[in-house]
This record gives C-alpha cells, structure tokens and sequence, in this order.
C-alpha cells in the first residue's frame, strides 16, 4: 500500500504500518463508544475489543518511539534544507 | 454705587464649568504631555499634571477608568490622554478629566492597531467559525520564531518535557524590525508548502508593543489565516492581544503555554490510552456478561431442566379440562332431567284419560239419573194411565148401554143419529146395544114436546 511517497522522505518510519497516531486513536475511540454502545453482536464485539487492543498497543509503541527530530529550514541555493538545531543555552 | 446683583463665586465657578463642558473643542480630545506630580490615591484615584515645555494642565483619572489602563504611570513619562476639561468647583480649578491614556510615541501605532483590528474584525478573519481545530496528537511542530531568543527555547523544552516524541521543524525569523513581518509571511507560506508540520506555533517572548509590532501588521494576520495548518499565536505579553492572537485559530500567552497547548503530554495520553482500553474491557465484559445471563436463562428454562415438569403441567391442565367437561355434562344432563319431569308433570297435568274418566263417570252417573228418571216418569204414567183406563172405563158407552142405553148408527153404520131429524119413515137403521146389534126400520115419527123435555 505505502510503497510511494511517503515511505521515502520519512526515514524514521520505513517499516511501520501507515496508519498514525491520531487515526489510531480515532479508530480506538470510534471503537470505544462502539462497544460501550453496547449495540453489538457478541462476536464482533470481540474482534473490535480485540481490534481495539492491537490498537492501544500501537499507539503505546507510538509513544515509545522518542527519537526525536529537532530540525531547522535554512533557505539555500537549491530551496529549504534541514539542518539539525540545538538550541542556544544564552538568555536571549 | 451697589450692583443691581452680585453673583456668588459658586454661581460663577457652576457658570464657568458650563461653559467649559458645553465647548466641544474641550471635550473628548486628546492630549500629549509628560506626567509630573503623580499622585496614585488610596481612593484609586489618580493625580498628576501633564505639561510640554511652556505649559501646565492639572489632570484626575479616576480608578473606574485607571483600572483598565495597560501601563503604569510615572513622573516623567510622555502620554498620550484622552478626556476632557471640566472645573473642580470647590477650587475654582479647570483640570482634565482622563478616560484613557497610553505611552506616547506609541500612540499612532495604537491608533494603526484599532483601525486594523476593526477592519479585520468587519472582514470576518477573527470569527469563531473560521478557526481550524487544532490535531490531538501532532507528530510534528512548526516553530516560526526567532532561533535565538528564549521563545524557542522554551517551546523545545516543553515539548520535550511533554512528549520527546514530537517532531520540531523549525523555519527561523526575524521577530522584530522592518524585516520582521514579511519574513514571518514568507515562514507560514514555506510550512504550509511543506505540509509536514501538524501545527504552527508562530510567536516570539514578550516585549514593548513596538517589539511585538511584526504581529500587529496586515500581512501577518492574513497570512496565519491563510494558513491550510492551524496556528497556535504566541506572542508573550499577558495582558495585551495582537492582530496576529485574533487572527490565529487558538492563542497561548506565552510561547511555553503555546508547546503545551500543542502537544499533549505523553504521560496523560497513557493514561488515556489505559483509561480506553479499561472502557474497552468493562464494555466487552458487559456484553459477555449479558450474552451469558442470556444463555443461563435459556439454559435454566424448565423446558431443559425438567422437561417431564411441563408434561406434568399439560396432564394436568388435561385433567382439569376433563373434570369441567364432566361437571358441564352432568350439568347438562340434570337440567335435562329437571325439564322433563317438569315437562311430565305438565302433560301428565292435562292427561286425558283423568278426563276420560271423569266424563265416563259424568256418563254413568248421568245415565242412571237418565234411568231414574225415565223409570219415574213411566211409573206416573203408568199410574196415570191405569186411572184414566178406570175413569174411561167408568165412561164406556158399553157401561151406560149396560144399564140399557142404546145408539142408533143410519144403514152404512157411520154416523150416529142424534135427532129425528136425520131419518124419514121406512129408513133403515142400526141400534147398538151392550150385546149386540138389531137390524130395524122406522115405520113412525113421532115428536116430543121441548117442555118437558
């Protein structure tokens, strides 16, 4: 599915599924309120639940996951290029 | 000589303050001066006079209007004030009235600000409907702010602090200066291009109103608005708001409450995640609970645990039915009864052998009634009978021809001769006596004398 695009400018996620954090939490929370509806079929009631966990469980590695980028644009010759950015320790 | 009429000074300093307050070139105006004599009264009233190089004004503020005012005033300082001229009475004093007072020097940027904001206001850029929800969890920050200052210094710390896992994308501009405004535009231009940030925190650390100028420009506001990813304002200064503030779809007072206003902190998202997955559970376990008080209720049905019960029931409802349609017949079946013998007892009522009976008896008995009767009726006329033999007896002609009486009949013997008129001499006759009959003719006539008779 994610074979073009954005799997090649964003080196830090080239095996995740495509799916982010948010649409993983909107997902749980639609299913969530699917369940506590109580307006389901037991059986699919146990796959959202379970739905729901691998779900959890994704957005718990998300959070994880704390190799953080800190980047800074500079305009150059050839458009805007990233450079990494540490913030100055003065009193500004 | 006396005046015809002195005014009291009262009346004089009341006229003069009509005056004054009637003159609209003294009301509602503004006025450029430096403070000297700043008294701030424990009545929240304040006191000072404002003067240029060749004049004096004495001027009150009162604390309903003081309260609201974005700086405080001091000996020396340049203001710009608003009011108008009225007079103390008591003092016979004219004196400025103030309602609103500002820095000077900044006082046309003031007024620039107003009109801006006003205009902006009419356009609809600051309306509600227009602001963009800000992302829940954004994976990337766009910082536009100065690389230098405190600002970004703090955004980068909170959001460490709240989630390490938040990616910043930094575009670097100049905050303040003639270049400020349009490098800004140029920055939210170049992240919207970009498209890889989740949210725009746009600001700068707090300042005099002329630092912070850049985000009172046109341009700016525009620009934030235009922008396809929502926009977190930080300018810092608590109290004041900027063009760009009203413009942005959420505003922080400072660039620290703007990182914690963008990124969640990880530890509550945690949280929720447990407190989902908790609802998850309580819902799934309901439901299996529910599903299995079903499957006990079915499961527990008599049907299923004593199957023979149910029969019990249907025999016995059998029973019953079979007892009710006993008594029903035989409730039938007497009432039949009682009818018939009521329906006897009727008809045996009107049996007509009794009346046979009775009119035999009314026969009989008539008959012999009948018999006695006829029997006594025969037995007198017998009896009156037997009399009138003897009394016809005793009337005979044969009786009377016995004692020697005679009847003379004519020849053909049927018709008896009575007088002696019916027979002539020579006729034949018959005379009848008690024995027998002599064959005579008549050879005279002889008449008899009716007197004796």
């Amino acid at each position: 599915m994610a074979k073009s695009g954005s799997a090649d400018n964003s080196a830090k996620e080239t095996a995740a599924p495509a799916i982010t954090f948010e649409q993983a939490m909107e997902t749980l929370e639609t299913i969530v309120a699917k369940l506590e509806s109580g307006d389901v079929p037991l059986e699919t009631a146990i796959e959202l639940f379970q739905e729901g966990m691998s779900l959890s469980k994704l957005c718990g590695q998300k959070l994880e996951q704390v190799e953080r980028r800190i980047e800074m644009l500079v305009e150059g010759d050839a458009g805007l290029q990233r450079k990494p950015f540490a913030a100055s320790k003065e009193e500004a | 000589m006396e005046p015809a009429r002195a005014l009291s000074i009262r009346d004089v300093n009341r006229l003069i303050k009509m005056k004054l307050e009637g003159d609209s070139g003294l009301q509602d105006i503004w006025l450029r001066g430096e403070i000297s004599n700043f008294t701030f009264h424990s009545s929240g009233h304040m006191y000072f006079t404002l003067k240029d190089e060749g004049s004096r004004l004495k001027c009150i503020m009162f604390a309903s209007y003081n309260q609201r005012l974005p700086f405080a005033p001091k000996d020396g300082m340049k203001v710009l004030a608003r009011g108008g001229i009225s007079v103390y009475e008591r003092d016979g004093q004219y004196q400025f009235y103030a309602t609103a007072m500002q820095p000077d020097g900044i006082g046309s940027l003031y007024l620039a600000f107003e009109q801006l904001k006003k205009k902006l206001e009419l356009e609809g850029l600051f309306l509600d409907s227009a602001k963009r929800e800000l992302p829940r969890y954004p994976r990337t920050v766009g910082v536009i702010t100065s690389p230098t200052g405190a600002a970004v210094r703090d955004i980068l710390i909170t959001i460490e602090r709240r989630n390490p896992g938040v990616d910043v994308l930094l575009y670097p501009v100049s905050v303040q200066g003639t270049g400020a405004a349009p490098s800004i535009v140029k920055a939210i231009r170049a992240m919207n291009e970009l498209a890889e940030a989740d949210v725009l925190i746009v600001g700068r650390g707090g300042g005099s109103l002329e630092e912070l100028w850049a985000f009172n420009e046109e341009a700016v506001a525009r620009a934030i608005r235009a922008s396809a990813i929502p926009v977190i304002s930080a300018v810092g200064h608590e109290t004041d708001f900027t063009i760009s503030d009203f413009a942005a779809d959420l505003r922080a007072a400072t660039p620290t409450a703007a990182a914690e206003l963008a990124v969640r902190h990880s530890g509550e998202v945690r949280q929720g995640l447990v407190h989902l997955e908790q609802r998850m559970a309580k819902s799934l376990s309901g439901l299996l609970g529910k599903a299995r008080e079903r499957w006990q209720n079915a499961a527990r049905s008599p049907y299923f645990t004593q199957p023979r019960r149910s029969l019990l029931v249907q025999a016995e409802r059998l029973d019953r039915l079979r007892d009710r349609l006993r008594h029903r017949v035989q409730a039938e079946h007497a009432k039949a009864k009682e009818r018939l013998s009521r329906l006897n007892g009727r008809l045996s009522a009107v049996n007509p052998n009794q009346q046979a009976a009775f009119a035999r008896k009314r026969i009989s008995s008539a008959k012999r009634g009948l018999e006695l009767a006829m029997n006594g009726i025969i037995r007198q006329r017998q009896s009156q009978f037997g009399s009138l033999v003897r009394h016809l007896d005793a009337l005979s002609p044969l009786k009377v021809m016995a004692r020697g009486y005679s009847l003379v009949y004519d020849e053909r013997e049927k018709s008896l001769i009575r007088t002696i008129n019916e027979v002539q001499p020579g006729d034949l006759i018959h005379v009848r006596l008690a024995d027998g009959k002599l064959d005579c003719q008549v050879w005279g006539i002889e008449g008899e004398e009716q007197a004796n008779g």
